[in-house]
């Protein structure tokens, strides 16, 4: 070391909180989130899982071979049959040949069931983007190309097998994606709007007007939400379709389920208010408004975005559990939900596993991925903390 | 290598790393020094010189992903170096032969155990005492460390003790087995400075007669001047230079041990800085000013229970062009005072009065809302924290442009060149300005809140502590920009600080406060100098002074309250 250096350059470099080099100096807070993020490699692969569940459901009857509500009585609780890349030629050898093994079904008339055997000569030529069912995508648009099924539009593939009525259960999971996805998002935004409303000025103005918001949140935080819910379903008009009694009642239940995210707003308010950064505003002549909205909320936004993301699962799980139960959505909705409710008999577990076993996967699934997410944004939520 | 018997503790090129996500950083780089008893080591450095980091390690207490990866520590025959971080060997050592004082007194104590079973726990576990002879040996050791009625005082809790008294059950567990060696990390930093002198005092005497050997790390070389035998100096995770401290204070060769020392000297004086004007009227005025705290409002509203008065009927003159110090140990009322002259916090009583020269003086207490915007153009404030005052999530154009924005003084243009303007006076690169604060080192974001404060072309500027986060090389920067900028500006100035040579340095005129009073006023130098009030007196002579060859603290007078 020499002695020409300067007083900047003994004291320390400084703090450089992610990538080094000049990037980092100029990247704002949601940059410095998105790479404090991608180191939690848990999270993005969530990340990755959530956002295909969210393109399943919008893409839903693109993706799915048949429309949900398609019966056929002759193939009831027929298995999964499963995808084959490789066909045996007559020669001996295999080529390549997508499809599906066929079955022999033949009709127990003693016990009233169809058994359905395996049959590996009888082969299904499976296809990508095959013609089919039409349907109208978003609703709009007139189409019948779906991305897999049998290339002779007369025969039938169960890739996941079928339900009591020979629905096909990959079409009814694909569309129970959509309905149990967005389902929830409509009580989270309710919920997200009341408990930063409240929580905001709870924590900003804090006095009397805390105490009464709190007092109130309270007493809501008690109320039984079950009981609730099957009272309101019950009173809600028959006339009503199923989507709209779900509508409402979520919208109603996630108007007393919004107290813990206000108070989880009102903590933040109350450690910003007192931050220097907040003072330094108002000596800076800065009203109440523009400190709300310039300095509070933007240090807040991540961490309501985090939990927020909490907040879906919890939404999900009731979906999946008051339709369990009866008293959420009910058929002909699709959703998770009213799959699980369709595999609430001993037959199906029985003789019917996959009508368990695909809608369970399906909520664990998604349920995890948002919570890992949501763990991975909260770490990642306030990139300052080092 | 020859062992000297004297030798307690001898480290040899110990380095320590610290794995990142791409190499690994080099906390401590092939540090050597030798501990003997009845002697103690200063280790002294800046932040971030890894100075703490070479104490964790001498007891393997380094946190992952840090880890010694080189180097021998030798207790006796052991080599501590050797010893994986967690298991029976390393425990044995730790606590009974070498034992910690951390700075923080209050989070190294648990709260929910009593002082005494904290220090009797490590009576049972390391010397196997029963629990009757633990608790006798625990009155006796705080006894030791001067704590008053010790029987009553081992069954109090953490938060029942001041921050001084704490230290005190520190220092009494940390000495409870005998250790052969005691690191004290920053002891007295988290102290009020009469607080930091006894109990550098306490440390200092149970060192010599128990013979043991210390390590005493600081960034304050007044403290090393005042305490130590030899000192290592911490430059980077090097030691740079070591030696006996008559040598590192009066001969030191190494340019960064110079430049520590220099910054540290400079402040002992006066700087050079115009005088302000004589005979210039008011600018600021407070008169009888207070503050009560009700206390023990319990959630259903209801009675206080009590009442605490942070600022108790404070009357002070700002003349224009001047700096004014206000100077007190923790508690005192210094800070709230700076906040109830802006009405950030409201005051219960008194008044505030700003007479801007050829213009009507304004009572700032019946201000409205517009009338306080336009005083906060013209008393800016700089903070103490430079980390907490800058919003993260904005750039420093957006930081410094805010005040302007706010009260709109311009075109988005005008107002860009106007930051560029106050980014260079304040001695930063205007090519910065699309930066996050994170991309700033403690001294450069003090300056940009300097510019913040700034911006409105301030008449007043009320700087609360702002140097105390800095280091001290820095903290000489920032003083000197603030001399800079007041004599080309004309800015008069409150000058909030705890540290009496900062004081000094730049301030003409001092208010000394205690307990929310103000009890003695006057010209810095004096003060400073030749106080008159008892407490000033003894506030000012414990105050640590960096020449060994000069120690102060020891000949410091004492404050009693005899009377409240």
């Amino acid at each position: 070391m020499s002695g020409a250096m300067s007083d900047e350059e003994l004291s320390l470099p400084p703090p450089i909180i992610a990538r080094a080099g000049s990037s980092a100096a100029t990247a704002g807070q949601w940059r410095l989130m998105a790479w404090r993020f991608s180191r939690h490699k848990l999270a993005v692969v969530s990340l990755v899982v959530v956002v295909l569940l969210y393109l399943t459901g919008i893409f839903a009857e693109f993706l799915a071979p048949y429309s949900p509500e398609t019966t056929r009585p002759q193939y009831t609780y027929a298995p999964p049959q499963g995808i084959n890349l490789f066909a045996p030629t007559p020669d001996g050898g295999w080529t390549f040949n997508l499809h599906a093994s066929g079955y022999d079904i033949t009709v127990d008339t003693e016990a009233m069931r169809r058994t359905f055997t395996a049959n590996p000569d009888k082969l299904i030529p499976l296809g990508l983007f095959v013609t089919g069912q039409p349907y109208k995508l978003f609703g709009l648009i007139d189409a019948d190309i779906h991305l897999i099924g049998a290339t002779d539009p007369k025969e039938v593939v169960y890739l996941l097998g079928s339900d009591r009525l020979g629905r096909d259960v990959l079409s009814r999971l694909i569309h129970g994606t959509r309905i149990s996805m967005s389902i929830g998002l409509v009580g989270v935004v309710i919920s997200l709007v009341l408990g930063v409303f409240f929580g905001g000025i709870s924590g900003y103005y804090g006095g009397w007007l805390d105490s009464v918001i709190q007092r109130l949140i309270e007493v809501i935080s008690a109320m039984p939400t079950i009981p609730l819910w099957m009272g309101l379903a019950a009173a809600i008009p028959l006339t009503w379709g199923p989507i709209d009694v779900y509508f409402t009642v979520t919208a109603i239940v996630s108007l007393l389920g919004w107290t813990s995210l206000a108070r989880e707003v009102r903590g933040r308010f109350f450690s910003l208010r007192n931050e220097d950064f907040v003072t330094a505003a108002r000596l800076d002549g800065a009203g109440e408004m523009r400190i709300i909205f310039r300095q509070m909320l933007p240090s807040m936004t991540s961490h309501i975005l985090a939990m927020v993301t909490l907040a879906v699962p919890a939404m999900i799980i009731a979906e999946t559990s008051l339709s369990f139960l009866g008293v959420g959505l009910k058929p002909p909705v699709v959703s998770w939900g009213v799959l699980l409710q369709d595999a609430q008999n001993l037959r199906a577990i029985t003789s019917a596993p996959w009508l368990l076993f695909w809608p369970a996967l399906f909520v664990m699934v998604a349920v995890l991925s948002f919570n890992f997410l949501g763990d991975g944004l909260r770490d990642a939520a306030d990139p300052y903390d080092n | 290598m020859t062992t000297e018997p004297d030798i307690v503790l001898s480290v040899r090129d110990l380095t320590v790393d610290f794995a990142q996500r791409q190499g690994s950083f080099r906390a401590v780089d092939s540090v050597s020094f030798d501990l003997r008893a009845g002697r103690t080591l200063g280790i002294v450095g800046e932040s971030g010189s890894g100075k703490s980091v070479t104490a964790r390690a001498l007891m393997q207490l380094v946190d992952p992903p840090g880890r010694i990866t080189g180097g021998s520590i030798r207790l006796g025959e052991i080599d501590i170096a050797q010893l994986p971080r967690r298991g029976e060997a390393i425990r044995a050592i730790r606590g009974a032969d070498i034992s910690m004082i951390f700075q923080e007194p209050m989070s190294s104590l648990s709260p929910v155990h009593t002082i005494g079973a904290q220090v009797m726990e490590v009576l049972e576990l390391h010397l196997k005492l029963d629990r009757k002879a633990a608790r006798a040996r625990t009155i006796e050791l705080l006894g030791q460390v001067e704590i008053p009625n010790p029987e009553q005082a081992i069954d109090r809790y953490a938060y029942e003790f001041s921050g001084g008294m704490r230290q005190r059950a520190m220092i009494a567990m940390a000495l409870a087995c005998n250790p052969r060696v005691l690191i004290a990390d920053e002891p007295t930093t988290a102290l009020d400075v009469t607080t930091q002198a006894e109990v550098l005092d306490l440390i200092g005497r149970i060192q010599r007669e128990r013979g043991m050997a210390m390590i005493l790390i600081t960034h304050d070389m007044g403290v090393v001047a005042e305490t130590v035998d030899d000192v290592a100096v911490m430059y980077r995770g090097q030691v740079v230079e070591a030696g006996p401290v008559d040598q590192i204070f009066h001969g030191a060769t190494h340019p960064y041990t110079q430049r520590l020392l220099a910054a540290t000297l400079k402040l002992e004086q006066p700087a050079e800085r115009p005088l302000p004007v004589a005979g210039a009227g008011p600018i600021l005025t407070v008169r009888n000013l207070g503050k009560t705290y009700q206390l023990g409002i319990g959630a259903f509203g209801g009675k206080a229970k009590g009442t605490l008065r942070a600022v108790d009927d404070v009357s002070l003159e700002l003349r224009a062009g001047e700096t004014l110090g206000i100077v007190g140990e923790s508690g005192s009322g210094k800070t709230t005072l700076g906040r109830l002259i802006l009405r950030t916090v409201e005051p219960t009583d008194g008044e505030v009065v700003y007479s801007p020269p050829g213009a009507p003086a304004v009572k700032v207490r019946g201000l409205d809302k517009a009338g306080l915007r336009n005083l906060y153009s013209e008393i800016r404030f700089i903070f103490q924290d430079p980390f907490a005052s800058l919003n993260p999530r904005m750039t420093v154009r957006q930081i410094v442009g805010e005040p302007l924005l706010i009260n709109r003084r311009g075109s988005a243009a005008e107002i860009n060149t106007r930051v560029t303007e106050l980014l260079e006076l304040v001695g930063l690169d205007a090519g910065m300005m699309a930066r996050y604060p994170h991309a700033f080192s403690g001294g450069q974001r003090q300056r940009i809140g300097i510019a913040r404060a700034l911006a409105l072309d301030p008449k007043v500027l009320i700087a609360d502590e702002p140097t105390s986060a800095l280091d001290v090389s820095i903290r000489s920067q920032i003083l000197d920009l603030l001399i800079e900028l007041r004599a080309r500006l004309g800015l008069s100035f409150i000058f909030i600080s705890h540290d009496i040579g900062v004081i000094r340095y730049f301030c003409d005129r001092v208010a000394v406060m205690r307990r929310g009073r103000v009890v003695e006023v006057g010209d810095a130098q004096t003060i400073c100098t030749s106080p008159s009030h008892p407490y000033t007196q003894a506030l000012i002579s414990a105050v640590p002074y960096p020449d060994p060859r000069r120690p102060r603290m020891q000949q410091r007078a004492r404050y009693t309250e005899t009377t409240v």
